[in-house]
Formats: structure tokens, sequence, C-alpha cells
């Protein structure tokens, strides 16, 4: 069966209301773009998004907010967006945020069938809530729970048939371990290429954790900060 | 006088050594890489995934995959790394990045941090800043003495939700070098022509003053 889907509309075809998804990427930085803009148009309501960040107001996944299809926000920090606040204040959305490191974390074990972990962070914060405390070397530790979702989009720079992939410079950031963390992962990729033509020495992420695949077109990568010398 | 931003960054980057690995937090502290010793091998982290942060890019060279935790473009230096995000946070959290240097809205004497949400105000969220000050081995807090009201932000207990607690171990301000100790804010340096008198009225935690205070050397 090719894993192989031709457009970005296919592959977000079975994402319906109240699916939870989650979307790779840092602030704009290696988002999947293509898929973002089908799932704008294929409506599904009420999603639970799963990001780093939740976009600017005019793209990313602020195009999700935008048209009110996003019900809950999972993310470590979600500045530089209105739309987000307006809908944070007034309370059509629900925000969860999590400690960037526990997130990464919590995805990379949900994703490699690690059902809890102990981590330092948040302990004696807000972030501690009723979770369970152990100390271990002298130090105290909270329980976390690894986290998956019914679809993980990610994106990368190149990817082949097999579904193996390849990412840019910092553009990997949270894709790498949102692929394995999907019941069904889908990958945009900047060029798909026929399997053998990727070095498997250069592989980030091995194709098994890909369902669906397809070669991505019009990126924009937009910046969000550009910083010259 | 009272240090600006880049003579809080001058001296903190005293505190660098040879072969560390360091995380640089937003705003006073990202200047710190400015000042870092001629000739010293300081490895600069990005939490996004980048080891050798390099400067910003030339004009009209800036790369949309190439950005830091504060979402700005920069480079990437000669030997330099990139990595997933559960990779660069193992890095910390598994105590391997040597130093952190970050902002703080306050410290309370115990050496307790709040720097992320002010109750009332938009919430924009941690980031990694509660992983770091968790994890790092030894983290330094880079901020103002007192906040724009005149209030002091070394205070006897933190009055916002807190980031992290017990892990801040160095303080550098405008008005001084304080070192977090046990028994309260221990004053080591003195900025260049401020007294003792002035920082412990900017000051509302416990601090302890022994013997004569050097004028730090920025």
């Amino acid at each position: 069966m090719s894993k192989v889907v031709k457009n970005a509309q296919e592959a977000v075809k079975e994402i319906k209301n109240g699916s939870t998804v989650m979307f790779g990427g840092f602030g704009l930085c290696g988002i999947p773009e293509n898929c973002i803009n089908a799932l704008v148009a294929n409506n599904a309501q009420d999603l639970f998004c799963i990001s780093n960040n939740a976009g600017v107001d005019e793209f990313g996944l602020g195009l999700l907010l935008r048209k009110h299809q996003m019900k809950k926000m999972t993310a470590s920090y979600v500045g530089e967006n209105k739309e987000f606040e307006r809908q944070l204040l007034s309370g059509e959305l629900e925000v969860e945020l999590i400690p960037q490191g526990t997130l990464a974390e919590r995805i990379r074990a949900g994703g490699f069938g690690i059902p809890a972990f102990f981590v330092p962070a948040g302990f004696g914060t807000e972030i501690q809530g009723n979770k369970e405390i152990r100390d271990f070397n002298g130090k105290p530790h909270v329980l976390e729970l690894g986290m998956t979702a019914d679809f993980a989009i990610v994106k990368a720079w190149k990817g082949d048939t097999n579904g193996n992939l390849i990412y840019r410079h910092t553009a990997n950031n949270f894709n790498n371990m949102m692929a394995s963390a999907g019941k069904i992962t889908i990958a945009e990729v900047e060029e798909l290429v026929p399997a053998g033509e990727l070095e498997p020495n250069q592989i980030h992420t091995p194709g098994i954790f890909v369902q669906k695949i397809f070669q991505g077109t019009d990126y924009e990568k937009r910046i969000e900060f550009i910083t010259e010398q | 006088m009272a240090l600006d931003k880049n003579g809080i960054a001058k001296r903190i980057a005293q505190e660098l050594k040879d072969g560390y690995y360091v995380n640089l937090g937003i705003g006073i502290p990202t200047l710190v890489a400015n000042y870092i010793p001629e000739g010293m091998n300081v490895t600069l982290q990005s939490e996004n995934g980048l080891l050798g942060i390099g400067p910003f890019p030339e004009k009209g060279k800036a790369d949309a995959d190439l950005i830091n935790a504060g979402k700005q473009t920069v480079t990437v230096l000669e030997g330099g790394a990139f990595f997933d995000s559960a990779t660069s946070f193992g890095m910390i959290r598994g105590g391997h990045v040597d130093l952190t240097v970050l902002g703080a809205f306050e410290v309370s004497e115990n050496g307790d941090i709040s720097s992320w949400k002010i109750p009332g105000k938009l919430v924009k969220g941690m980031g990694g800043a509660m992983d770091l000050v968790a994890a790092a081995k030894n983290i330094i807090v880079a901020t103002t003495h007192t906040d724009r009201k005149g209030n002091s932000k070394l205070i006897p207990k933190c009055t916002l939700p807190l980031t992290g607690v017990s892990c801040v171990k160095k303080i550098v301000t405008d008005l001084a070098v304080i070192e977090v100790t046990d028994d309260g804010f221990k004053l080591l340096e003195r900025a260049p022509g401020v007294s003792v008198d002035e920082i412990k009225a900017a000051t509302t935690g416990k601090l302890i003053v022994e013997g004569d205070i050097p004028e730090m050397n920025v």
C-alpha cells in the first residue's frame, strides 16, 4: 500500500470534528503550511490542537483560530497572536500550557510507548497541580504522562515514498517526536523522492512512523522576526 | 552609576569559562553573547534545536529554517549542530548545559524565581523557562534591581506565580552582583559608584553584607 497521497486535501480528509491533532513547528519555523490550509478548507470543528505555539494572526495555526475550528490548544508559549488572546479571554478557547521540555518529552514518550515519567520541571509551581511527586537523587520530580494524538501533522525538508524524513536546520524542532506520536502521521515535504534516493545514514525520522506523505506546494515560510546584522 | 543592559551583560560574561555550553534567555541575557572573551570557546545552545548559535545573518541572508528560541533569524557557526526539541531538553535536563542566564520579575532570598505570569495580565506561557530553571546546573538571573515603579525585585518571598523553586544561584543587576545562599542574598560586588546603602535600599529580601564590597570590573 502506498503512503503517498496526492495533496494536503486528501491527506487531512479523515480529520473529523473533535479530532486531536499535533502540529510540528516552533513559531512559524517548520510548520505544515499545506495541511493547515487544507484543514481550514475541510472545516473540521472542535479540534484539540497540540503544538508548541499557536501561529500568528494571519498565518499558521492562527488561520484555524480565526475560523473558530479549535476547541482546545495545548502549547508552551502562545504570544504574538491577538485572536488567540481574544478567544482565550472570552472563554471560547480552552488552553493548557505545558513547559516546553515537558511537552517535547510527553510527545516523545507517548510515541515511544512510555506511559509516564518523572521530570524536575514545574515542581513547586502551579504546573505541579495534583501530580505525583517523588524524590530522585535528593531532588523532587513531577510525574508526567506520555501524549499521543489521533493525527500528527509534520513538515520535513525531504521525504521518500517509504515515509523516511529529513529536516532542515531548526525546522526539525517538534516534528521528529510528533511523527512517532500520531495514530496517523501525515508528513508534508518540500521534496518527495522515490524510496532509495535518500541516504539512510541521514534519515531523521524513519518511515515506520509515517502513514501518509505528499510533496507540498507554494511554501511561504514566513519569518516572525527578521533580524539581520 | 547603575549599569545599563550592556553593562549587566558584560559582567555576566565574566562568569563564562572555556568549554562552557550556555543557554541565554530572551532580553538582557542575549546580549551576553556580545561579550564572550576573545579566544574563549563558549557554545551557545538554543532550545528550539541548535548548538553553536552564530551572529544575526547578513542583510538579505535570513533563512526561515534557521531561528533561535526567540524566533529571530540567526546563523549557525562552523561545527554547530541541529536536533529535535526532545534532544534539546535532554541536553538541558540531563545537566549537559553548564550555564543558563535568564531574566526575572522577582527572585526570592531562597532562590525561587517568578518570570512567566502576572495574574490579571495576559498569560503567554512559560516556554522552556521552567525546564531550564529546574534542571540547569548553574542559573544566573540578569535583571534590573527594581521594577519600573521602583519596587525591589529581590524580595523575601515571590508574590507572582513561580517558574521554579530554590534554583537561582547568582543575580547580576544594574546595581550589584549577588549570590543566593542558604542565609539570603549575599552581596558580592557593587556597580561602579553605587554604594552599599543604595543596594540595601533597593533590596527588600535579606541582604548579607560582609566586609568591604568591591566594585565590579566592567
